[in-house]
This record gives structure tokens, C-alpha cells and sequence, in this order.
């Protein structure tokens, strides 16, 4: 049986700096893993390969038997892949509701000859989509502020709408590129059901995190990175029993 | 569909348009209002890409060169062709669009100064190409008795008043489009592409035909712009698609509010108005009291200090849209903590 998702050998250098080496990991359908590591560690940089925005020195990155390694972002979204981003990439200028339903673009199918002359086609493909986002919206707990300009949410609302506008493309696959930074206990919590329930509605979850007592709690897999390379993978108990992983964090033993 | 304020804008202002040559029987002016008109589809093309696509193009009369070659070509003794007005306002939108693909295509991987930097190199190259195309365009001389439009018998001729209506229409319907595409999926691609271009292009934007759409669109309403006036003037020649036109749309969407459509209209009508009306007039009354100033010479001036004042004082523009107003303010606040 091949794998739901795949990284064989991927390695990423940016002129002499190997960001990311000979990284291989597998991902099966329908369950929450992450990735951690200490700063630097690559984490970042392998979700921008998988999302396109960076080309894979070599190696290959397979998503439902299919290589998208080296196509653009647009190109992998409409596989099937959405990601949230490190540092929040709203757009900040628009509604909370404008977001997710730009969130929906990739499996729109109005022309630009049905946008001009707002076709029923257009408007009825446009009245689902909003109800969409709407339904979205009520399920990471933003429906009173679809309204809203992104950037006037508070912080722990704009993550939760980057959820939102990702679950809009309908993704198999989401990647969350450390969704808790910055909040505190009761916003991480509400974060731990939201990821749980995003899986629920069948979406696999692939999550950058920093929160080792988050990450332990919610993960299945978990594939520990140290300057670019894959020292440790298992389930959330043996890696924390690593030696490997407690050197990576903690230094070596003197 | 427009929300209720500018609909009824709109409404207000088709109204007061369509009545407005029984009121006036100074043919001088009606003039004046054809040539605003043209203007105003030069804004809301330009509109289209600055505006909602923020992509700065600083080349626009080139495709309103485009468009008026279009018609004068293909309605003129210049090669023996006569096709009629009404398709030809229909092609020359579509190869206006098709050279907004061409001339986009190269500044797709470019961003903000470069853009403008190559598009203002495109507005200069193609009225100079129609300078030097002597077997096809007349050279500097341009192409001249131009049929103008007819409707069956009747012939327009140099009264301005039935392409005062066609340049109505024209203005109406492509208020009309523009709205529709705002509000619609291409309309936030490019709001997203404006905001955050890696991030657009996450959402499944392909970021490439988003450009390439805005381009085409807004050159298209320049075609449009172009026949008329190419039908009106009778008269095409390469020194009227100059610099000073292209800056003069931005000026207009600068005035108005960029990615407002009531901005648009109003900077353009504005502008407008002091360029074909009020700098003309003050010329005439100075010289009435002895004074020889020409005013019209002073027009860049003028509009200097109009946008010095406009990025002062109200850096949205007049009407602004309620997003641009907000990335403006917010910007500004930024620049001044920093």
C-alpha cells in the first residue's frame, strides 16, 4: 500500500546552507502529527517545500502517489493541501468572511465572463461559498466577527481564522505552522479541541509546534528535525525517551 | 450587485447625465463632457489594476493609443477599410485586452517601483512604435478622416451629442461590470494578491492568470475609450498618448480614491473639469482683462498641488473605498511610530 503522504530524500540547500537534509518521513490519512525541533531546526522550511513556495534541491515529496515537489502554491493547494503560516498571513485589509472565502477560490469554478455579468451560475456557486465560509466561520467560534477586518481581531482570533481560510479549500492535508505561538493556556486549550475537531471532519493535521506538553498531548506521530536532518520519529512517549532528541534540546551531556 | 449607497450614486448621476444635453445647448461644452467621459473609462480601467489588483502601472495611455489605432485603422481610407463603429468598439476592447496580456506578461515576477518602472517604459515605446510604423500609421502625421459612428442613416458627424449618450452607456455598463467582477471570486484574488502574494497563492490563486486578468480588463475599457475618441476626433496621432495622459488617469484615481468606483468617477469628473473646462475658461477671462497667461499651461502644476494636498491631508483620496482607506491610515501610522 502506498502512503497518503510521502518525503523521500528531500533535501533543500540555499547556496552552501543545507536547510533541510536527506529528510524522509511518511504520514498516513487521518491523524494529527507533528514536527518539532529547536529553531533553525528546518521545520519551516519542509512545509514551504510541500506547499511549493520553495523547490526541493533533490529528492522527491509524494501526496496521494502523486510527486508535487517543484509545483506552485496554487498548484498544491488545488491538490488538496492548505497550510496556515508561522507568522500570521491574513489578509488583513478584508473581512473575516472575505478571508475564508478567499479560502474557496481553488474550487470556485466562476469564469471571469460569469464574474462580469453575475451569472446565476456565479451567484449561486457565490451563495454557497458564503454559507460555507459562514459554517466555517461558526466552527472555530469567529461567527460574530465575520465582519470584522482580519487585522482588528485579536491574536488568538486571527490563528483561528487562518484555520478557517485554510478548511475553506476543502484540504485533505493541513498543515499548522505553530498554531499555539504566543497564546496562553485557556487560547491553547480551546486551539487542542479545535485540531482535534478539524480531524474529525476527516482532515489530516501535519503541525509545527514549539509546546512540548501540546505537542505530546495531541499528536500520534511525532518526527523530531536538529539542523536539517531527522534524528528521532515514533509515537509522542518514545521520542521523549530519545537520548537523541533530549541532546538536540538540552545539549550533550558533559 | 452595488450596495444600496452607491446604487443609488449611480441612479443620481445616469439621471442627471441623460437629461443633461436638453439643459445645455452649448455644443462647446458637451464637448468638454465627451472628452471627461473618456476620461472617466480611462479611470476605471486603470482602476482595475492599481485599484483592486495594486498593481501600479504607469503606462495605461498606451493601451488608449491601442484602442484608438484600432478603430483608426480599420475605419479610415488608411487602408480602404470601413468597418462600422459598434463591432469595432467590441474588437478594440478585445485586442486592448489581448495587449494588456502581452505587455503584462513580462512584469508579472516584478512588484511596485519596477513595475512601474517597466510599465512607464511600455507607454513610451508604443506611441513611439506608431510614430515609426510610417506604412501602417501615417508616422507623425496619424491617421486622419476617420469615419465616425452612424447609427443606419443617421451619421454623428462632429455633434458631440450622440457620443455624449455612447460614452453614458459606455460609463454605465462598465460601472456596472467593474462592481460585478469586485464582488465576485476574481474580484478578492485580487484584493488577496494586493495584500499578500505568497499568501494568494496558497489559497489556490494562480497568481499569474490573476494578473493577466486585470491587465486584459482594465486595458479593455481603454479600447472602448479609444474608439470614441478616435471616432470623435476624427483624427488620431501618436503625441496624443502621451506620459501626461497616463499620469493624468492615475492623478484622477489618486483624487478620486483608488479601488473606489464613486471615487473614480468623481476624481475623473474633476480633473476633468478643470483640464477640458475650467483652466480653458480662466485663459479666456484673463485675457478678456489684458492678461496673457494661458492657463492650460499650468495644468501639471496644478495637479501637483492638488495631490500634495490629497496626500497630506487625505492620502485615501476623496470617496475612498473603505479598505483603502484603512491600509492608507494604517501605513501612515506605521511610517510615523517608526
Amino acid at each position: 500500500m502506498s502512503a497518503f503522504f510521502e518525503l523521500c530524500g528531500v533535501t533543500k540547500a540555499f547556496g552552501g546552507l543545507v536547510a533541510v537534509n536527506d529528510c524522509s518521513l511518511t504520514i498516513d490519512a487521518g491523524g494529527i502529527v507533528s514536527m518539532i525541533g529547536p529553531n533553525g531546526a528546518g521545520k519551516s522550511t519542509i512545509f514551504n517545500l510541500i506547499t511549493g513556495l520553495y523547490r526541493p534541491s533533490s529528492g522527491e515529496i509524494r501526496f496521494e502517489d502523486v510527486p508535487i515537489g517543484g509545483l506552485r502554491p496554487d498548484q498544491v493547494a488545488r491538490r488538496g493541501v492548505a497550510r496556515t503560516f508561522q507568522n500570521i498571513r491574513l489578509f488583513a485589509f478584508m473581512s473575516a468572511l472575505d478571508n475564508v472565502m478567499t479560502g474557496a477560490h481553488a474550487h470556485m469554478g466562476a469564469t471571469l465572463l460569469d464574474s462580469l455579468l453575475h451569472t446565476p451560475r456565479q451567484r449561486a456557486e457565490e451563495r454557497r461559498v458564503r454559507d460555507q465560509a459562514r459554517e466555517l466561520l461558526q466552527f472555530v467560534g469567529l461567527e460574530k466577527s465575520a465582519a470584522d477586518d482580519a487585522r482588528n481581531l485579536p491574536y488568538g482570533s486571527q490563528r483561528r481564522l487562518e484555520i478557517a481560510r485554510a478548511l475553506a479549500s476543502d484540504p485533505k492535508l493541513l498543515l499548522l505552522d505553530e498554531p499555539a505561538a504566543g497564546m496562553n493556556p485557556s487560547e491553547k486549550a480551546e486551539l487542542l479541541a479545535l485540531v482535534r475537531r478539524v480531524r474529525e471532519r476527516g482532515v489530516t493535521v501535519f503541525l509545527i509546534e514549539h509546546d512540548m506538553a501540546l505537542v505530546m498531548e495531541i499528536s500520534e506521530r511525532i518526527t523530531v528535525l536538529d539542523h536539517g536532518e531527522k534524528i528521532a520519529e515514533g509515537r509522542p512517549a518514545e521520542v521523549r525517551a530519545d537520548p537523541r532528541v533530549i541532546e538536540a534540546y538540552l545539549g550533550a551531556p558533559a | 450587485m452595488p450596495r444600496p449607497p452607491e446604487k443609488i450614486v449611480f441612479a443620481g448621476i445616469v439621471l442627471a447625465f441623460a437629461i443633461l444635453p436638453a439643459l445645455v445647448t452649448n455644443q462647446g461644452f458637451i464637448n468638454v463632457l465627451v472628452n471627461a467621459g473618456i476620461f472617466m473609462l480611462l479611470a476605471i480601467g486603470l482602476n482595475i489594476v492599481v485599484g483592486f489588483a495594486g498593481l501600479l502601472d504607469l503606462g495605461y495611455a498606451a493601451f488608449f493609443a491601442i484602442g484608438s489605432y484600432t478603430y483608426a485603422m480599420c475605419a479610415s481610407g488608411q487602408f480602404g477599410l470601413h468597418l462600422p463603429f459598434w463591432p469595432m468598439l467590441v474588437v478594440s476592447a478585445l485586442i486592448a485586452a489581448l495587449f494588456g496580456i502581452i505587455l503584462g506578461a513580462p512584469t508579472l515576477r516584478l512588484r511596485g517601483d519596477y513595475l512601474a518602472i517597466v510599465t512607464l517604459g511600455f507607454g513610451e515605446i508604443v506611441p513611439q512604435t506608431f510614430l515609426n510604423l510610417e506604412q501602417f500609421t501615417g508616422g507623425p502625421n496619424g491617421i486622419s478622416a476617420i469615419d465616425s459612428a452612424r447609427i443606419g442613416p443617421y451619421v454623428f458627424g462632429l455633434n458631440p451629442v450622440p457620443y455624449y449618450y455612447v460614452v453614458v452607456v459606455l460609463i454605465v455598463l462598465s460601472l456596472i461590470a467593474t462592481v460585478n467582477v469586485r464582488d465576485s471570486r476574481l474580484g478578492r484574488a485580487w484584493m488577496a494578491l494586493r495584500e499578500d502574494e505568497v499568501a494568494a497563492a496558497h489559497m489556490g490563486i494562480n497568481t499569474t492568470t490573476a494578473k493577466l486578468a486585470a491587465f486584459a480588463l482594465g486595458a479593455s475599457f481603454s479600447g472602448l475609450a479609444g474608439v470614441v475618441n478616435a471616432a470623435l476626433l476624427t483624427l488620431v496621432s501618436p503625441d496624443e498618448f502621451k506620459f501626461n495622459v497616463s499620469i493624468t488617469v492615475l492623478a484622477m484615481l489618486v483624487l478620486g480614491g483608488m479601488g473606489s468606483l464613486t471615487g473614480v468617477v468623481v476624481g475623473s469628473a474633476l480633473l476633468s473639469l478643470l483640464n477640458f473646462f475650467v483652466l480653458p475658461q480662466a485663459t479666456v477671462i484673463a485675457q478678456q482683462f489684458g492678461l496673457n497667461l494661458d492657463f492650460t499651461n499650468y495644468r501639471f502644476m496644478i495637479y501637483g498641488f492638488i495631490l500634495i494636498f490629497i496626500m497630506l491631508f487625505r492620502p485615501e483620496g476623496l470617496i475612498p473605498s473603505g479598505q483603502r482607506k484603512a491600509e492608507l491610515r494604517a501605513s501612515r501610522v506605521e511610517t510615523e511610530s517608526t
